[in-house]
């Protein structure tokens, strides 16, 4: 199954359990967890149920598109059930089925991973998701999310596209792997590949991007007091993006690391802070709706 | 009495394998003290749990709670029995209050006044009205770790998905986050399926047959025959580590054990790498020949049949090769880096934000190694082994394979120094000073490698305590305790009697020459060794120790640690011997009157007013010339018991609290000299003599 069609198989089966499908959000960010989509949607009570694909950027995995196993951006396919259903291994699982992994012919395991992620303020409980000994799927029950308590609990699901493809397609290299017919991965993005590592490690400039994330900082900020949640979140993931360059660049010591950490940190914090409200002073529009639906 | 089995099963998502077995040993403890506590007897208690479950099945329980008596307590007797000698209104409503007649009340004195009492019987109640409360113990367990899931409010280890829970045939209703207790369980994942149960003697057998072996001793077992079983077809050698065959166990409902291969060219990695990507990442077991060589074989252990072995084989063969690629990229990458280029890069390495670099760290390391070193007097070779050892100890942390695999520390800077054309002595020392890393590693061999440790330990120890960041109750964030107690095995192995307190005090003056101490340096090294003091009380415990000479040997300053270890060993040996209660008892005399001495000063031998004042005044020189400096400890203990009859003479013939002030302060400081003698061995007055 191309890698196309392994999409199109997810997008079916996870629709068909009620999940909203979205396209990918259209700011860079290092993992399908940073998407507004799920960041912030999985803050406060309303109900939520979202499935998308997700190009995560990495710049210090970028390895100009020599590694058979490391990319500057890969794929995630994203899933978002809020509250958790109840069956939700069971869903997992039959998407498996979908895509044509038989488990009486593997061995598929829940191996304990605990997610956590302190520069977003986020943690969660669940498990890595083992097909014959390789990690496909992480699975997270979110218990914080920006600093906030999660209630009720959503359920994450992110399968890594490139890994489930070189299992499904049984390929070593990520970049022979097929895209949709007579188009492979290194068709598509073995140039951007290249260009991102060289630009990541030899031609970014420290000083701009230095300056760079302060502006996006402070546009952050300023619009997070004027309650505009959702522009301010897009300079909060810019300016996550543009530590990854720096970081990934060797431009930060390990001192100012930290501090940048803490910096994005209270602006995940606040941001998650000011979504809460926000949607608070709207009344919890979505909850309102499906109580409503349960009453008729 | 009739009885009947009880089972509970509690259905649960995929628990992590490392808390499986404490979870069900704790559910099974609290059910044995409930049916303790509720008066309920039964035969015996069986255990089962996979990463899907926990279950309980006691057997042959009681249908009734045994009877039992209360007593209640009623008016005083004065008030309970009137004038005339009738029983009062009170008495008669307290008796009838309880249910009984004013002829069962008995009298029973307390606090010296006699109150009114009746014994009330209690019918046992049955057992099956009694069950329901199991469910606030089910609820009650504690994990090491909880989580909640979709709107409840409960924090759990995992999400329950069903609740067996039947008396016999009968259903003890229970239900917890939405989930109502029955008789349904679930069989394997992909090869079971729903099983309905009628006995609760049927579990073990029904879940077998639904692909689930459910007693977890039945699985491990399963799981070394099989591995056996390859060892003997592959003539292979396979070592089943405990730790890793528990997690394995507590990962897979039905065990199948299978193996794959690797490409031989991986074999040029060092051994340590691969067994630890095997073990650690993937749960492998490592498959050595038969001389001992490792071979390019792996075993996993697959949760399911037979069918299909092959294509999981493969699978994970894969994966292993993907993983092997990297450490082998990593491997070649790290032989690019000159040692000298490693050490730049530690000087952007913070290794606590409040304490420092890592170069700032090494720094301090190498210069209390080389006083360390000087104190010890080692040889020349040694010295500058432990010199050059602590200057580069830490340049494998900068390599993509400790960054990699973090336990391989120590070990990667041995191998890559050897490379690099350093010295093998100076190899050894940097694996070396990382050691014990555990409580069952050994120390290191090398007297450099030794040195080093404790440097190493010690810094890190004084830095965390000059930053205020001490263990406290079962917080230790950085192992101090466990580098503590690793200082103290390495001065034991290698017999290194240096001081202590003037070991500390280096440690500390280096940290307090950094600027890095937040607190009083007097406080910081009175923290210090109180903290060591409970680590040596602790081996010392471990070692079967009587508590009162741990107090006696730690009552004073720790000195040399060998020689405090050996005062304790010959105390306790003496303990058993004839003389023992007499000798402590004549010793702690003197040391418990020194007490009492204000202002002990010099003895003026002229103010002694019989001979056995003198005689013990010879004496005390005698044996104050004897243990000055370091003495062997038996010699010393020797001669403290070569005191005893002075002593006795002594007491017996003077008054050491005398009238005469002069006399009494000259016969005071006799005393408290030789309370100095005595107490630089051990506080003999904390000993108990029976």
């Amino acid at each position: 199954m191309n890698i196309q069609n392994m999409i199109l198989t997810l997008q079916q089966h996870w629709s068909e359990q009620g999940c909203i499908l979205m396209q990918a959000y259209d700011v860079e960010k290092g993992a399908g967890t940073m998407s507004p989509y799920t960041f912030l949607r999985a803050i406060g009570p309303e109900p939520w149920n979202v499935a998308y694909v997700e190009p995560s950027r990495r710049p210090a995995d970028g390895r100009y598109g020599e590694n058979p196993n490391r990319l500057y951006q890969h794929h995630q396919f994203q899933v978002i059930m809020k509250p958790s259903p109840d069956n939700i291994q069971e869903l997992y699982l039959n998407s498996l089925t979908a895509l044509g992994i038989n488990p009486l012919e593997h061995d598929i395991r829940f191996v304990e991973d605990n997610w956590e992620n302190p520069s977003l303020g986020c943690a969660g409980l669940g498990w890595e998701v083992w097909l014959d000994g390789m990690e496909i799927t992480q699975f997270t029950y979110f218990q914080q999310v920006g600093g906030l308590e999660c209630k009720p609990v959503s359920v994450e699901i992110t399968y890594g596209i490139e890994r489930l493809a070189s299992y499904i397609q049984d390929k070593e290299n990520v970049f022979d792997l097929e895209w949709t017919d007579g188009f492979t991965v290194r068709d598509i993005f073995g140039q951007p590949e290249y260009e991102h590592s060289k630009y990541t490690f030899e031609t970014s400039d420290p000083d701009m991007l230095f300056n760079l994330f302060s502006i996006y900082e402070k546009e952050a900020h300023r619009q997070m007091e004027e309650g505009l949640v959702h522009p301010a979140y897009d300079y909060v993931l810019k300016c996550s993006h543009t530590f990854n360059i720096l970081d990934a660049r060797g431009a930060i010591s390990v001192t100012e690391r930290t501090g940048y950490i803490a910096r994005c940190r209270n602006l995940a914090r606040k941001i998650a802070k000011t979504f809460y409200e926000e949607r608070e002073k709207l009344g919890f529009p979505i909850l309102k709706q499906k109580e409503e639906l349960n009453h008729e | 009495m009739s009885k009947r089995d009880m089972l509970l099963e509690v259905g649960l998502e995929e628990m992590p394998a490392r808390y499986v077995t404490s979870s069900v040993d704790q559910l099974a403890q609290k059910i044995e003290a409930w049916l303790e506590s509720h008066g309920i007897n039964y035969s015996e208690v069986n255990l089962f749990s996979t990463p899907r479950r926990l279950g309980v099945h006691v057997r042959e329980m009681d249908e009734q709670q045994e009877d039992s008596f209360e007593e209640a307590k009623g008016p005083a007797r004065k008030i309970a029995v009137t004038e005339t000698g009738d029983w009062s209104k009170a008495a008669i409503g307290f008796s009838r209050g309880q249910g009984m007649a004013p002829e069962d009340i008995y009298f029973k004195e307390i606090k010296g006044v006699e109150y009114a009492h009746v014994k009330k019987y209690i019918k046992g109640q049955r057992t099956a009205d009694l069950l329901p409360e199991l469910e606030s113990i089910i609820t009650g367990l504690n994990f090491p770790k909880n989580m909640r899931w979709a709107n409840e409010e409960l924090r759990y280890i995992r999400p329950i998905k069903w609740l067996v829970a039947m008396f016999g045939q009968e259903i003890i209703p229970i239900s917890i986050t939405g989930v109502s207790s029955g008789t349904v369980t679930y069989g394997h994942r992909f090869l079971g399926g729903k099983i309905e149960l009628t006995n609760p003697d049927d579990y073990e057998s029904q879940l077998l047959s639904q692909y689930v072996l459910a007693d977890s001793e039945r699985r491990k077992q399963a799981i070394l025959s099989q591995i056996e079983k390859l060892e003997e077809e592959m003539d292979w050698v396979i070592t089943v580590e405990a730790e890793l065959l528990e997690e394995v166990t507590n990962l897979v409902e039905y065990p199948t054990a299978l193996y794959g291969r690797f490409e031989e060219e991986f074999l040029e990695i060092p051994e340590e790498v691969l067994i630890t990507s095997m073990k650690e990442h993937q749960r492998y077991f490592p498959v050595k020949s038969k001389e001992g060589t490792l071979l390019p074989y792996f075993v996993t252990v697959r949760n399911g049949d037979h069918n299909h072995l092959e294509t999981v084989a493969k699978g994970n063969e894969k994966v292993l090769r993907a993983r092997l690629a990297d450490a082998a990229f990593f491997y070649k990458e790290d032989q690019k880096m000159p040692i000298e280029k490693a050490l730049v890069k530690l000087n952007s390495i913070v290794y606590h934000e409040e304490i420092g670099t890592l170069s700032e760290k090494i720094s301090r390391v190498r210069n209390l190694t080389n006083q360390l070193t000087g104190m010890l007097q080692l040889n020349q070779e040694s010295q500058k082994a432990a010199d050059r050892a602590a200057e580069i100890s830490k340049f494998d942390l900068v390599t993509q394979m400790v960054y990699e695999f973090p336990e391989l520390q120590g070990f990667m800077g041995q191998k890559y120094a050897l490379q690099k054309g350093e010295s093998s002595l100076v190899a050894q020392a940097i694996n070396e000073h990382y050691m014990p890393r555990n409580a069952e590693d050994a120390t290191p061999e090398s007297d450099a490698g030794a040195s080093l440790a404790i440097a190493d330990k010690l810094d890190t120890i004084v830095s965390f305590f000059s930053i205020g960041s001490t263990p406290t109750g079962s917080q230790d964030p950085y192992a101090l305790r466990r580098q503590a107690s690793g200082i103290i095995q390495i001065l034991l192995k290698k017999a290194w009697n240096i001081n202590f307190e003037e070991t500390v005090d280096l440690a500390v003056s280096l940290i307090g020459g950094a600027g890095i101490a937040k607190r009083d340096t007097l406080e910081i090294k009175s923290d210090l060794i109180s903290f060591f003091k409970l680590r040596i009380k602790h081996y010392l415990q471990e070692q079967g120790t009587s508590h009162d000479i741990i107090e006696a040997v730690l009552g004073g300053p720790i000195g040399a640690v060998p020689e405090l270890i050996k005062r304790s060993n010959i105390l306790e040996a003496y303990k058993r011997k004839e003389g023992f209660k007499s000798s402590i008892e004549a010793l702690s005399r003197v040391a418990n009157i020194a007490g009492k001495a204000e202002t002990p000063g010099e003895i003026n031998p002229d103010l002694f007013e019989n001979e056995y004042e003198r005689q013990l005044y010879n004496k005390y020189l005698a044996s104050a010339a004897k243990v000055q400096g370091t003495i062997p400890a038996k010699t010393y203990f020797e001669e403290l018991i070569s005191l005893e009859s002075f002593i006795s003479n002594y007491f017996e013939h003077t008054m050491v609290m005398a009238e005469d002030r002069e006399l009494r302060t000259n016969r005071l400081s006799q005393m408290a000299k030789l309370a100095a003698i005595i107490e630089g061995f051990a506080k003999v007055n904390a000993i108990i003599v029976k």
